[in-house]
């Protein structure tokens, strides 16, 4: 009996979480365009997708800026991952701290904070902004993931290196990041996945001149529900289940 | 060893600028807009005043925080009450299947929050699937109003941040020492005793980060009420969005800001020493 109750409890939190989106997905093939009844499986609404030349560009814009911010985010969250670990210098518990803040903090925090200083250093909004937002809010969440591996390391490989004759650089090249490697493709497929379904920050610091999905999702939704959603959506969580997944196989990989 | 000095030198300061320039300088610039005064063209004056502030408590806007407030602080404990068992079963749960059960959790944790508000929608709505199941059930003869009200909000805050509840608190009870609640139990304490005054306690630091992660999006995300609430339904996310896009008063929204950010602070120095706690506890 009891038992029972705690697998039914466990199992009612898991249908709470995915009861939705199943049924987001569901109805992506559904042919009605506005009743919820079930009229028949239909592909429709992902070929319009494919045809609405507005939000294939959103799209595309997106690509570009989650590709370009995952790849700075990770170079820059790595190093310091590293530089966190390895060096002790005057300022780096509170850089430290300053990361984990960044991640904690509020979206809207830092999407206003960074309006103003964009808007008072005159850079004008737009993909410059966009990805320079993208890159700061990405990069705690590489360091994070960079830092759990290397703290989990033998430093005696660190030693060996440095005995053999490695200097700095090369012990980084050679030793650190390959063995750091799945930490990083992790982190950078996170940063990825975390840029890609950004509103808030985005919503401040780009304007029309540069539209990304996310914020076309907003504006459409505001609007009521469209199937084309629905099937937009459905692509969306798909691409978030398979880069979660990789990303723990990647993490995972090194406890055994 | 200048090739030692120039690597580390590189990426000491690359992280060191990039978090400088884009983090805490744009944070000092928000709390310096709000004791400025506003200015219609130029969005600020560097005149020096406390009126934002002082705006903050005027009763139209004062009522909207106090909502916010409450609506968070109960989408937080909620989030608890529902968490705190589940991760506790979670971490019972055979290590084997215990990794994928886990996976399901990070999957919606890292799903995108705009998705996962707007498949509330199909759910909720008028002709929406929970209205055709409960009338077919009999248990109403009308659909039920749910979409565009405040409590459509609060659920939407509750389902999207309940992973973000889950996942520190199965970190935090994952790690907890088993054999301390068993001297708990050898040294006479009854179930209550041990949960009140040695689980708790040592659970403690999930508890607050999961509720940094719950309570402050709770204040902050603003597109839940615009897609589930109704017309009056607030959260300070909306006020501060308001006052940079729409009012084009910066000081007032940098003030709404600089409280969130306060809260923040609060918690994480809650967060602090709860973990010091934590600590000094393990090394008794």
């Amino acid at each position: 009996m009891g038992t029972w109750c705690k697998r039914l409890y466990m199992a009612g939190i898991y249908l709470f979480l995915y009861l939705p989106l199943l049924i987001l997905i569901i109805y992506s093939f559904n042919r009605s365009r506005y009743s919820t009844r079930w009229t028949g499986f239909t592909l429709h609404w992902y070929e319009k997708l494919m045809h609405n030349s507005m939000i294939l560009d959103a799209l595309g814009n997106s690509l570009i800026i989650a590709s370009l911010s995952a790849v700075i985010a990770t170079f820059i969250g790595t190093l310091a991952a590293v530089a966190f670990y390895r060096y002790r210098f005057i300022g780096r518990k509170v850089l430290y701290s300053l990361v984990y803040v960044v991640m904690m903090s509020p979206d809207i925090v830092m999407g206003i904070s960074l309006l103003i200083f964009f808007m008072l250093s005159g850079i004008s909004i737009g993909f410059t902004t966009l990805l320079l937002s993208h890159i700061t809010f990405c990069i705690p969440f590489v360091v994070v993931t960079v830092y759990a591996r290397i703290s989990g390391f033998d430093p005696r490989v660190l030693e060996a290196a440095r005995d053999l004759g490695a200097g700095e650089f090369q012990t980084f090249r050679y030793v650190l990041l390959p063995l750091l490697m799945p930490a990083v493709l992790s982190g950078l497929l996170l940063s990825f996945t975390l840029s890609l379904d950004d509103v808030i920050v985005s919503f401040f610091v780009t304007g029309p001149s540069f539209e990304i999905l996310p914020l076309k999702i907003y504006s459409m939704v505001r609007l009521g529900i469209k199937p084309e959603i629905n099937a937009l959506s459905t692509v969306l969580f798909i691409f978030t289940l398979f880069s979660v997944s990789i990303s723990q196989l990647l993490i995972k990989e090194k406890k055994k | 060893m200048t090739e030692k000095s120039f690597f580390r030198r590189s990426a000491i300061g690359i992280v060191f600028f990039w978090i400088t320039l884009f983090v805490l300088i744009p944070n000092l610039l928000v709390i310096i807009c709000s004791f400025l005064e506003r200015d219609p063209a130029h969005f600020i004056r560097f005149v020096f005043s406390t009126e934002s502030y002082r705006n903050l408590f005027a009763a139209v806007f004062f009522r909207i925080f106090l909502n916010s407030f409450k609506n968070a602080f109960i989408a937080t404990l909620v989030c608890l009450l529902l968490s705190y068992p589940f991760a506790i079963l979670l971490c019972r749960v055979r290590p084997s299947l215990r990794r994928y059960l886990l996976v399901l959790i990070i999957i919606p944790f890292w799903t995108s929050s705009l998705i996962r508000t707007y498949a509330l929608v199909i759910l909720l709505k008028g002709n929406g699937i929970l209205n055709s199941l409960l009338m077919g059930a009999g248990l109403i003869r009308e659909p039920l109003q749910i979409l565009y009200s405040d409590f459509a909000v609060f659920c939407g805050l509750v389902y999207t941040l309940l992973p973000f509840m889950i996942l520190p608190l199965y970190g935090n009870i994952e790690k907890l020492d088993i054999r301390m609640v068993e001297a708990a139990f050898d040294l006479g304490a009854s179930r209550m005793q041990t949960f009140f005054r040695i689980i708790l306690p040592l659970t403690m630091p999930g508890i607050i980060a999961g509720s940094i992660l719950v309570f402050l999006p709770a204040l902050g995300l603003f597109y839940i009420p615009d897609i589930l609430g109704g017309a009056k339904s607030m959260l300070i996310g909306n006020f501060i969005r308001d006052q940079f896009l729409t009012a084009r008063d910066w000081p007032f929204g940098a003030a709404a800001s600089v409280i969130l950010t306060a809260v923040m602070g609060f918690m994480l120095l809650a967060y602090y020493y709860s973990l010091k706690r934590f600590n000094a506890k393990l090394m008794e």
